[in-house]
């Protein structure tokens, strides 16, 4: 007996529920960027420029309270110490030192120095310097990279689909990247290269989503001409709810053992992408598809379209990119 | 469409044993690894610093010092047009073509021609400065890019340098700069560091396995640029700290303090150098030990014989090392520098000195340090992060899809072995996001056969044969597949071209995993149902 998450056949209304989903989705942006406006983001080093390095030892325990009587007397600012690695080593985040990249050097040397004489044991495991030049730099290519990213997207989508798709498709996105930056305001999770990545990667997933829904009601509209466009959006998401569910489990089993056991590293990367796993596939369902029915399809330029290609329309759609 | 052409077959075995090939080198211990016959790849898996350990420093080099220089040398060929001129007797002053009012613009130097109806042969004079080209000649086709311009406005000429000309340079600059950095930091060409340029005036250095980022920036540190000086005697310190120096001489900082003038002019430089070493000398004091090369021996031979009795001036960089009395003349073309301090600063700077100067200032942007212990806790936690995501995949597959998941999963296990055989053929560097990126890709790879299966099982439901749910089952998840993947693809192309570093490591294992990932769960998991399909006949598929 195989294991089945979602029955064989379902007929949930989710077209029913679309203006509780639009409320519920401007809300929770709102709220996103309220948050965002209020608490702003924890900025890494990397978009802020400053220093952050690791003390420990190999097997024994880190006094943070010791770690912060080193630190603190040097006068560098905000300091912020957190015990990491079981509690073996302690990642200490100073920010960025008035100055350019040399003052920033010479503010670890002091650190080291000030380590190397109070506690000569504890090894200095690891040291992240970033100067005022580059965070700057990062900063403006990560929004870059999103805006661009999002911008291709609504081309290729435009290309493969009708217009509406396109926009449907963007809003989803832009949805979904507004809820993940909401969710890094509320955690105070830090904010850094790996999460532009991450939101890179939710922008891949959700879009993922999003375009096996479409291509279902594609197909369905050509397949069912007189069926109103509530019933073609809820069978569609219907028919491929089975599969909705099963990748969002497969990925989310890969996503939870890379949080849980990929180490402090990438906790905040894969933290990204499990939010954003959730948000993407509640997007493609409650956001992406109702759209459609809000931009009015225009079904008769898509059913053209395939009848000028292929007179036989009844028969199953033909792959557009040919058969391996 | 089921049935596969003999072709086919043999392109799906050719595809899994590049990938067994590529991947095998990982699995192999390193005496076998070297032992492979030499038409089989035995290229292993790079790790990024983030897996290894190790210091990554990123330069920014001061390259409009270069252009700075150019300029400079360019007036200083005027003025000497200017002079040679200035001291013709064959010609009236009139008709000499002479150069005043020298300005010296960010890319460009401008003069004023003393009496302008001589200006055709001024430009005639000037015109050679433009001869020069830079960049890539081609023995055969020449090549190489124009680097001076002339203009004339009335009696005012611009020599500028061109955009390009001035792009050539900085490039110049930033590989001669690291070729320096990779004598100094790796002299023995063992410790398998990478450098890299990042756009026009950036500089990647990484040293694996380094734990001491202040030691590494300290041997790069310096221009160390050495050269040898006359010294100006019978200055007051008050004169000195006026500087009512004199013409041709200039005021240097002695390194231990004070001031001390000499003449500008180089007797020799460090370019003249074919050796230093460290040493001692007969006090026990650690000196550096140098050599010069014939031109450098000969100038430093006749400048001592001239002026025994009298101080000479080693300047490094902006400061006097030392400046001792010529004892006798110094004709063996080597001699020792006294008062560079401790046994390691004499280390470093006979290092620094033997890899040549700097041709540019270099200044540190960004430092990361990965602590052995921390690179090798990053690889345990990927590692097995990784296993039990694969693991825990796997299982759901079965539990879900029966004989169709297990297709699934070899397709799965054949798209890993894939990957890691290609990022080992192009020596793309794993990183732990790349890991995260693999781990990812099993999610999505999967997707594709869940696409495929739930098609089936549809078409199943509706009456279809087997044969029939099959073939249209694959038929028709495929548009929706390679949709899918395109846009995930594009995704990946942006981190890669934007992205720097880890993130990029990412981007490439991630648009990797995509490619396999058509081939192992489209293609490889159709041909093994349709075999599987063709033995057993079921009635339904077990699905």
């Amino acid at each position: 007996m195989l294991l089945r998450l979602v029955p064989q056949e379902t007929k949930i209304n989710f077209l029913g529920m679309r203006k509780v989903a639009a409320v519920f989705s401007i809300l929770l942006i709102i709220g996103s960027m309220a948050l965002f406006a209020v608490n702003s983001l924890n900025y890494g080093i990397d978009f802020e420029g400053g220093i952050e390095v690791e003390f420990g030892y190999e097997d024994q325990l880190v006094d943070i309270g010791a770690i912060r009587a080193v630190v603190e007397p040097l006068g560098m600012g905000d300091v912020s110490i957190k015990s990491v690695d079981n509690g073996s080593s302690a990642l200490i985040r100073i920010e960025r030192q008035p100055g350019d990249e040399e003052a920033q050097t010479a503010a670890t040397e002091r650190v080291r120095e000030a380590f190397a004489a109070a506690m000569p044991d504890i090894e200095y495991r690891q040291g992240n310097i970033i100067g005022p030049v580059v965070s700057g730099e990062l900063k403006r290519d990560g929004i870059i990279a999103v805006s661009v990213a999002v911008i291709m997207v609504l081309i290729y989508i435009w290309f493969r689909f009708e217009w509406q798709f396109g926009l449907g498709a963007v809003i989803a996105l832009v949805h979904d990247v507004l809820l993940t930056i909401g969710f890094f305001a509320l955690t105070r999770l830090d904010f850094n290269l790996s999460i532009i990545a991450a939101l890179l990667t939710i922008v891949g997933y959700s879009l993922n989503d999003t375009v096996v829904v479409y291509d279902r009601v594609r197909e369905n509209i050509r397949k069912y001409r007189k069926m109103e466009m509530q019933d073609v959006l809820n069978l569609s998401l219907n028919q491929t709810l089975s599969r909705t569910v099963m990748t969002s489990v497969t990925t989310l089993l890969a996503l939870l053992a890379l949080f849980f056991l990929g180490g402090d590293v990438i906790q905040g990367f894969t933290a990204a992408m499990i939010w954003g796993v959730v948000v993407g596939t509640y997007s493609s369902i409650f956001v992406a598809s109702p759209l459609l029915m809000f931009f009015k399809i225009r079904r008769e330029a898509m059913i053209l379209d395939e009848d000028d290609k292929d007179p036989t329309v009844d028969k199953s759609r033909p792959s557009q990119f040919g058969q391996f | 469409m089921l049935n596969f052409p003999r072709w086919k077959v043999i392109m799906i075995a050719f595809v899994c044993l590049y990938g067994i090939t590529t991947a095998l080198p990982n699995f192999l211990p390193e005496n076998n690894r070297n032992s492979l016959p030499g038409f089989m790849p035995s290229q292993t898996l790079s790790l990024g610093l983030d897996l290894r350990g190790g210091v990554n420093l990123l330069f920014a080099a001061q390259t409009d010092d270069v252009i700075k220089a150019r300029l400079e040398n360019l007036e200083d060929q005027v003025r000497d047009i200017s002079r040679t001129e200035a001291r013709r007797r064959d010609i009236p002053r009139a008709e000499r073509v002479l150069f005043a009012d020298y300005r010296k613009g960010d890319t460009s130097v401008t003069m004023r021609l003393q009496n302008p109806d001589q200006a055709e042969r001024a430009r005639q004079l000037l015109l050679p400065l433009t001869q020069t080209t830079v960049g890539a000649t081609n023995p055969v086709l020449g090549g190489g890019v124009q680097e001076v311009t002339l203009d004339r406005d009335e009696a005012i000429f611009t020599l500028s340098l061109t955009e390009q000309g001035i792009v050539v340079q900085q490039r110049d600059a930033i590989s001669r700069a690291m070729e320096v950095i990779r004598r100094r930091v790796d002299p023995d060409g063992t410790k398998e560091i990478t450098l890299q340029p990042q756009g026009n005036d950036r500089i990647i250095l990484e040293v694996p396995g380094a734990s001491d980022p202040a030691e590494i920036k300290a041997v790069v540190g310096e221009t160390a640029r050495l050269s040898f000086h006359d010294v100006v005697q019978g200055l007051s310190q008050d004169d000195i700290a006026r500087g009512r120096v004199g013409a041709g001489a200039e005021a240097a900082p002695f390194r231990d303090g004070g001031a001390i003038v000499i003449k500008s002019r180089e007797i020799v430089s460090g370019d003249d150098l074919t050796d230093a070493k460290p040493s001692y000398d007969q006090n026990g004091q650690p000196v550096v030990q140098f050599s010069f090369n014939l031109t450098g021996a000969k100038r430093f031979g006749t400048h001592t014989a001239n002026n025994v009795g009298r101080p000479f001036a080693i300047k490094l960089d902006d400061t006097v090392i030392s400046a001792p009395t010529i004892n006798g003349p110094i004709l063996g073309g080597s001699g020792i520098i006294t008062g560079v301090g401790n046994i390691e600063e004499v280390n470093r700077l006979a290092t620094q000195l033997k890899s040549g100067a700097l041709p540019v200032e270099l200044t540190v942007l960004t430092e990361r340090l990965i602590g052995p212990g921390v690179g090798a806790d990053n690889i345990e936690a990927g590692s097995l992060a990784a296993i039990v995501g694969f693991v825990a995949v796997i299982i759901y597959m079965i539990v879900s899809y029966g004989r169709f998941g297990l297709a699934a999963n070899v397709a799965l296990i054949t798209n890993l072995i894939l990957i890691t055989g290609t990022l080992s053929l192009f020596q793309a560097t794993l990183t732990l996001p790349g890991i995260a990126g693999i781990v990812l890709t099993i999610g999505m790879a999967v997707d594709a056969n869940v696409l495929i299966f739930e098609r089936i099982r549809e078409e199943q439901r509706t009456g279809a044969k087997p044969f029939q749910a099959m073939e249209r089952g694959y038929g028709q998840a495929f548009s929706t597949i390679m949709d899918a993947n395109i846009t995930t693809f594009i995704a990946a192309a942006i981190l890669y071209f934007l992205g720097t570093g880890p993130v990029q490591g990412f981007a490439v294992t991630l648009a990797i995993g995509i490619l396999t990932s058509m081939f192992t769960a489209v293609v490889l998991t159709r041909f093994i149902l349709a075999s599987w399909l063709k033995r057993a006949r079921w009635a339904t598929l077990p699905i």
